[in-house]
């Protein structure tokens, strides 16, 4: 009983890497991780949509978060992933991270929500402190918006 | 009994029933007098308030027994068909098809009682009589037909004192009535009803037996009738009189009590005595005996049917497609030939050591799984498809409508109804269908006037053509009308903005008739009930370009219009042209491919600073597809190009690509619904054998 109670105040987090810096996905999110793999070009489309894949027998689309966090290109490496992430708005989404850390669990007084800014976009919900580390936790609605409407 | 489970037979039957009325009802207008056709409709109606009653539909089946009675009325010669009738019917039609949508969304009829239909329909029945007494008359007629399904006192068993009794009433002159008695169901105490009603009989007469029995009316265990037998010396009218005089009472059905229908104990007695019916009571017995039982199931069915509607509002029913049993049974056998085929391969591949140097039985095998799986698939689309005359069935009932209603006279030619189409495209061919007849209806057509200056026929027509043509399906909508007036389409573009008076100078009519389809573009002067709110053409075609079909329109002024859909057999599965450009795979689709030609580059020519090639009388557009993919093509310059030459309607376009792999049959996925619809040329994706993906080029889109 005692464990069922402090589910309700924590989140579980996957822990990526993005060149020097963390961030936090929250897991109810995500639906799979994959390596690396071929991906299909789709001509027409904005540059961070990098193209589709196959996972077991369905057609994904997958995006670079580089790109469209204004980041410098993927390099893709062995520890490259394609986490494959479930949103209602978008259906299923894949996007390419550095690399797949950990998974951490933040009680809710762990994490610090981010002051909203109207000037610029802000792909991060709020800051978990974690282990004396900070991981910057993403808003995955915000991260897949198209750019116009951002 | 859970009705639930025959709620899709029941939607799917009530449609046919429905669908078959309509169009009996439109033959019965032509045609007033054909006793076929009366015949049919009455059974139609029959069938259709049996199975709304079985299923415990009370409103659908109060309407269809009202409008029931007026054709059993007609059958009989006692009523007219006319024009008020045949718009009451058709009303009642509409009515029902009403229930029939609520049945399928809630699985529930809804609480619309139609009353003014049902007004009308007792109208119509009580014009055509001069009195209201021959109401009962017709009662009976129509409870004679459903086999004395309402005088449930004829199942009544009666044993030999209760016989004796009856004789002996009949001895003395008294009268011997059977009586069913029916209370409302919004009754409450069905009991103490039940004992008002016995009180008034017995006023009159004498009760000898109650079906149930006496303790069970008083225990509330009966259903919302009961049947007594009754020696009075009053008259039957004095009776029933008596029993409705008591209030929340329903019906009464009472009628001289007929001995030889009886089931009785003393059978053989009961025959002789009876004398004047003779052998044939043996048959009828044995046939009452078997209403009981049916009729005992139904009366259950609709209580148990009641309940468990109260429990749970029941799910939407699924889609469903009748499956002819011919078509299952080449599936079934295609599919032991496929395992037959796995087998074979198995066997082939352990004994691949031993034929190392032939090789042969394994690819022997691996054509035999490919035709296989081909059949395969063309029987599993086979099961998919369906006749198009669901959907069109229903145009002449809606030409009528319109016919009347705008004032114009016109018929409705249709042909290719039985053309079959996936059971996907069917479903959503209906509406823009109806639209185009719709249009052509009241935009299409002149007045009686114009079309009689015009030297044209006072009827005006409309055809409905299907047909099969290659890898599509054709449905063309054809009128004899005004034809669509080009200078008026371009004023009005003008005038809205969408072109330029320079653009128009310079657009051919076909690309005016275009413009018809844009949005919010109608050329209706007047906004009119039917059609004209501009939110037509576009609909139309968004809706056929999502079925990944195509329309389009040719037209003479004065002449007439037609509109052509273009429509693919099956969506999920197409053979495909497989290429390669910039060193990535796309498909083709094989249905939009007429030839491919090479081509050397000193053929092609520049026409208005675009780039075409002559070939066999035709000036084609070249595509480099390399440019519109935004990759770089592999070949050079100097080298012959391979162009495939793609045809949309009647025009044509040459894309070019750097290399052929072959044909092949691809499924077609979507994209997800992050990337979908983002890249107008792509039209989708599919798997290749090695699990790559290989993006589908629309070249609808490139023409």
């Amino acid at each position: 009983m005692e464990e069922l109670k402090t589910v309700g105040d924590t989140t579980q987090f996957i822990v990526i890497r993005l060149g020097a810096e963390q961030y936090g996905i929250d897991i109810k999110y995500i639906d799979n991780i994959v390596r690396m793999q071929h991906i299909t070009r789709v001509p027409k489309v904005d540059a961070f949509l990098k193209g589709v894949i196959n996972l077991r027998g369905e057609v994904i689309p997958v995006m670079s978060i580089r790109l469209k966090m204004d980041l410098p290109a993927d390099e893709y490496t062995k520890s490259t992933r394609i986490i494959i992430l479930k949103l209602e708005q978008h259906g299923t989404v894949g996007i390419i991270v550095d690399e797949v850390k950990e998974v951490v669990t933040l009680e809710n007084d762990q994490v610090e929500k981010m002051a909203y800014d109207k000037e610029e976009v802000n792909f991060i919900s709020g800051i978990g402190k974690y282990e004396g580390g900070l991981i910057s936790l993403l808003d995955l609605n915000i991260v897949l918006q198209e750019r116009e409407n951002v | 009994m859970d009705v639930s489970q025959y709620l899709e037979i029941f939607l799917d039957e009530t449609k046919e029933h429905l669908q078959n009325l309509n169009t009996q009802i439109l033959e019965l207008e032509q045609d007033s007098e054909n006793m076929d056709t009366i015949n049919e409709i009455f059974r139609a109606a029959h069938s259709l308030k049996g199975m709304a009653g079985t299923m415990g539909y009370k409103r659908m089946q109060a309407l269809t027994h009202d409008m029931e009675n007026v054709f059993s009325e007609v059958r009989n010669g006692n009523l007219k068909v006319n024009a008020e009738m045949i718009d009451t019917v058709f009303q009642c039609l509409d009515a029902l098809d009403e229930y029939l949508t609520n049945i399928q969304t809630t699985a529930d009829e809804g609480t619309n009682d139609n009353e003014p239909i049902i007004k009308k329909l007792t109208d119509i029945l009580n014009g055509g009589k001069e009195e209201k007494a021959s109401e009962p008359a017709k009662e009976e007629k129509v409870s004679a037909d459903e086999n004395t399904d309402e005088q449930k006192w004829l199942q009544i068993k009666l044993d030999g004192t209760d016989c004796h009794v009856i004789k002996e009433a009949e001895k003395q002159g008294k009268n011997v009535y059977g009586l069913t008695v029916k209370i409302q169901e919004s009754c409450l105490l069905k009991a103490a009803r039940a004992f008002l009603v016995y009180k008034a009989v017995e006023e009159l007469g004498e009760i000898i037996i109650s079906s149930p029995s006496a303790q069970d009316i008083e225990d509330e265990k009966f259903d919302f009738d009961f049947s007594l037998v009754v020696i009075s010396e009053a008259d039957i009218e004095k009776v029933k009189k008596a029993v409705m005089g008591v209030s929340e009472v329903e019906s009464v059905i009472a009628d001289k009590l007929d001995m030889s229908l009886m089931d009785t104990e003393e059978e053989a007695a009961a025959q002789s005595d009876a004398g004047t019916a003779g052998n044939a009571d043996v048959a009828d017995t044995t046939a009452v005996a078997i209403q009981e039982v049916s009729a005992d199931r139904a009366v259950e069915t609709k209580a148990t049917a009641q309940e468990k509607k109260q429990q749970v509002a029941k799910p939407v029913v699924n889609r469903t497609v009748r499956v002819d049993i011919e078509k299952l049974d080449v599936l079934m056998n295609l599919v032991s030939e496929l395992i037959i085929a796995k087998n074979s391969l198995v066997a082939a591949s352990s004994s691949t050591q031993e034929k190392a140097t032939t090789g042969m039985g394994f690819n022997e095998q691996i054509e035999y799984l490919g035709s296989v799986t081909t059949n395969l698939h063309e029987s599993v689309m086979k099961v998919r498809m369906v006749p198009i005359e669901s959907v069109v069935n229903k145009f002449p009932r809606m030409i009528r409508d319109l016919s009347k209603k705008l004032n114009k006279k016109m018929e409705l030619y249709m042909s290719g109804e039985e053309t079959e189409l996936d059971r996907t495209v069917v479903d959503e061919i209906g509406d823009p269908l109806m639209h185009l007849l719709r249009n052509a209806a009241d935009h299409g057509l002149e007045s009686a006037e114009v079309r009689a200056q015009r030297g044209k026929p006072a009827v005006g027509s409309i055809w409905l053509d299907a047909y099969q043509d290659g890898n599509n399906v054709v449905i063309e909508v054809r009128d004899d009308g005004n034809g669509i007036d080009t200078k008026a389409v371009k004023a009005k573009a003008i005038e809205r903005g969408t072109i330029t008076p320079e653009q128009g100078e310079s657009m051919s009519e076909k690309e005016i008739m275009d413009l018809l389809f844009l949005p919010s573009f109608s050329t209706a002067k007047q906004v009119s009930d039917v059609s004209g709110r501009g939110v037509g053409l576009d609909v139309v075609r968004s809706k056929i370009e999502s079925l990944s079909g195509e329309v389009e329109v040719r037209s003479k002024l004065g002449e007439g219009s037609t509109w052509i859909i273009r429509l693919p057999l099956t969506l999920a599965i197409i053979q495909a042209l497989m290429v390669v450009v910039g060193g990535e795979k796309y498909a083709i689709s094989l249905g939009s491919i007429q030839t491919i030609e090479d081509v050397s580059p000193d053929e092609i020519k520049l026409v208005q600073n675009k780039e075409v090639i002559h070939l066999r009388g035709n000036v084609i557009p070249i595509v480099r597809l390399a440019n519109v993919l935004e990759t770089e093509s592999a070949k050079n310059e100097d080298e012959n190009m391979v162009v495939v030459i793609a045809k949309k309607g009647d025009r044509l376009a040459g894309l070019v690509v750097d290399e052929l792999l072959g044909q092949q049959e691809i499924v077609i996925k979507s994209m997800g619904k992050y990337i979908d619809n983002k890249c107008k040329i792509i039209s989708g994706a599919t798997i290749l054998g090695d699990g790559e993906v290989a993006l589908i080029l629309d070249a609808n889109t490139l023409i």
